[in-house]
């Protein structure tokens, strides 16, 4: 039987099936589903120092083949969680990845400060690329002198296994992804959403709250896809890949451009068992290809 | 774990209520669990590029005996036109069971249910399995005009049916609000329930709250997921924004922030 087994720093992985943050909830609401052990790991609900209410209703617009979304990190902070969240998760048998949010460096560092101490957090993914926040977020994504200035002092605060989340809203995303492994990050995951709009043309008002908001699902894929195989040349830590990632064949893609791991966010909403589906799709294709383990996947792209 | 299910339903039927609204009856290849009135299902309509996400709908009738669960599904926009085309033995995905149920009567009281549009299929479902007398259930359903309504006979003996119209073509002239039973003493009621067009909800609520009497109402807030992971469907309350899938989709209209 091919292993699946991949590690991210010193993440251990079972499989390189992730579910993406933002799109799990803080992977409960999976497990009603099924037993959530089996996945390579989760990224849980994005998380700040306080309460934040999100933004406004609508938030969120059907597009051809995908969606977008003005959510604007509703948590209830990082206090709530440990105190109410944490305890009843701590024990699945999978990493449990905490998506760090902030609109200062501080708030960064508070966080990440606060989860250093949860013994069954092996990783924290910073999140400078929300684009649904007026402060903080993608903000600090968008230039290098931003990435590496929250970069830097996050990883001053954590010695377990620092994943950055990259924002497609950029130039040239290599760049910043070089910038954020100079600093010190273990990993990379991109891409987190597309800055997008959707307008009503009959009432001729904006469908979502905010006006603009984060555009996921199958009709990012080619542009993500290219996205990760451009990072994966440029940098020598490993690669998360993502984006509108909807079965084994679209995982298969982006292992082939790069990607140590994949994670799995806008599928969810149709279907939550899609993440178990690629699994045992990419278990499946490695023994048609006589591959003995996912790692001779990645980066397999032949030219 | 297992608390919900995604499942492949066979299309069993689908009746044309009326030029707008759809019948349609769902069979199941696994005994169905326990749904109550206000909870729904999470529709995979068709996986074409213009209809990505899934659409809600609230849960009409179950059939445990045969394993069919029904839905009235009101046409509204793409999702649902392409929904009502579904022929039988078309297979059907569906996320469920999802959401809050409607509060139960207790025994010996006396509700009213107000549907408008397709949200009549809860409050038939409600007055069907409220264990309450007939006599003890007053119905009332708005339409826009008779060939909006559908033949809801059959749910006579679950209660006392009243029908309005907006431009008087079928029962009481005038909105779900301007029937002589909302007009009247609210006061005589125990429980009132409505599912409809947001205006007509905030209407019914607004006259319960006068009264004082106990009122719950169920939305439909946009959502992409149905079980509470997105947080696009989030409904301002007293606890904060809530998320209608999962801490809804019925709300006792004290916990709103409705200005009424």
């Amino acid at each position: 039987m091919a292993d699946l087994g991949i590690k991210i720093h010193q993440l251990s992985l079972k499989n390189p099936v992730m579910l993406a943050s933002g799109t799990c909830g803080f992977a409960e609401e999976i497990n009603d589903f099924y037993d959530v052990s089996q996945l390579g790991g989760i990224v849980l609900k994005g998380t700040t120092p306080h309460n934040r209410d999100g933004n406004l209703y609508p938030r969120m617009a059907e597009t051809p083949s995908g969606m977008l979304n003005a959510v604007g990190l509703q948590n209830k902070g990082i206090d709530y969680f440990i105190e109410n969240i944490y305890p009843r998760i701590r024990d699945y048998d999978t990493p449990l990845i905490v998506n760090v949010n902030g609109s200062t460096v501080e708030e960064y560092i508070e966080v990440t400060e606060k989860v250093n101490e949860l013994e069954k957090i092996p990783a924290i993914e910073l999140n400078i690329s929300c684009p649904n926040v007026k402060e903080g977020g993608m903000a600090f994504g968008i230039t290098c002198p931003g990435a590496i200035a929250v970069t830097r002092e996050v990883r001053r605060v954590y010695n377990k296994t620092l994943i950055v989340k990259l924002s497609p809203n950029v130039t040239d995303i290599s760049e910043i992804a070089k910038a954020v492994e100079g600093e010190g990050a273990d990993s990379v995951s991109l891409v987190n959403t597309f800055l997008g709009m959707a307008i009503d043309a009959e009432s001729r008002k904006p469908l979502l709250s905010t006006v603009t908001g984060g555009l996921s699902g199958p009709a990012i894929k080619p542009i993500a896809l290219r996205m990760v195989w451009q990072v994966s040349r440029a940098v020598k830590i490993p690669v998360i890949g993502m984006g509108g990632i909807m079965n084994t064949a679209d995982a298969i893609e982006f292992l082939l451009a790069g990607a140590s791991a994949v994670q799995v966010g806008t599928a969810l909403f149709k279907d939550p068992f899609i993440p178990l589906q690629i699994i045992s799709g990419i278990e499946e294709y490695l023994e048609r290809h006589k591959l003995g383990s996912v790692g001779d996947l990645i980066g397999g792209l032949q030219m | 774990m297992g608390k919900k299910s995604v499942s492949t339903f066979v299309v069993a039927e689908n009746i044309p209520l009326n030029p707008t609204n759809y019948l349609i009856r769902l069979k199941s290849p696994h005994p169905l669990p326990v749904i109550k009135p206000g909870q729904f299902v999470n529709v995979d309509i068709n996986n074409t590029s213009e209809i990505f996400l899934r659409r809600p709908f609230s849960v009409f009738e179950v059939d445990y005996a045969q394993n069919v669960l029904s839905i009235i599904v009101k046409i509204l926009g793409r999702g649902s036109k392409k929904l009502t085309e579904a022929k039988s033995g078309d297979p059907i995905s569906l996320i469920y069971p999802l959401g809050k149920h409607f509060t139960y009567p207790e025994k010996g009281e006396k509700i009213l249910a107000v549907g408008g549009g397709s949200g009549l299929a809860p409050m038939l479902f409600l007055a069907r399995e409220s264990g309450l007398p007939a006599r003890n259930v007053d119905i009332v359903i708005g339409a826009r005009s008779a060939a909006d309504h559908v033949d809801t006979t059959a749910y006579t003996v679950f209660g006392n049916i009243h029908l309005t119209t907006e431009d008087g073509s079928l029962g009481t002239k005038g909105f779900v609000t301007d029937h002589p039973l909302l007009r009247a003493n609210l006061e005589n009621y125990n429980r009132i329930y409505a599912c409809g067009p947001d205006g007509m909800m905030r209407a019914v609520a607004g006259k319960a709250k006068a009264a004082g009497v106990f009122c719950e109402v169920s939305l439909e807030n946009l959502m992409a997921c149905g079980f509470g992971v997105c947080l696009c469907c989030i409904e301002p309350t007293v606890k904060g924004n809530l998320c209608v899938c999962t801490e809804g989709p019925v709300f006792n209209i004290n916990d709103l922030k409705w200005q009424i």
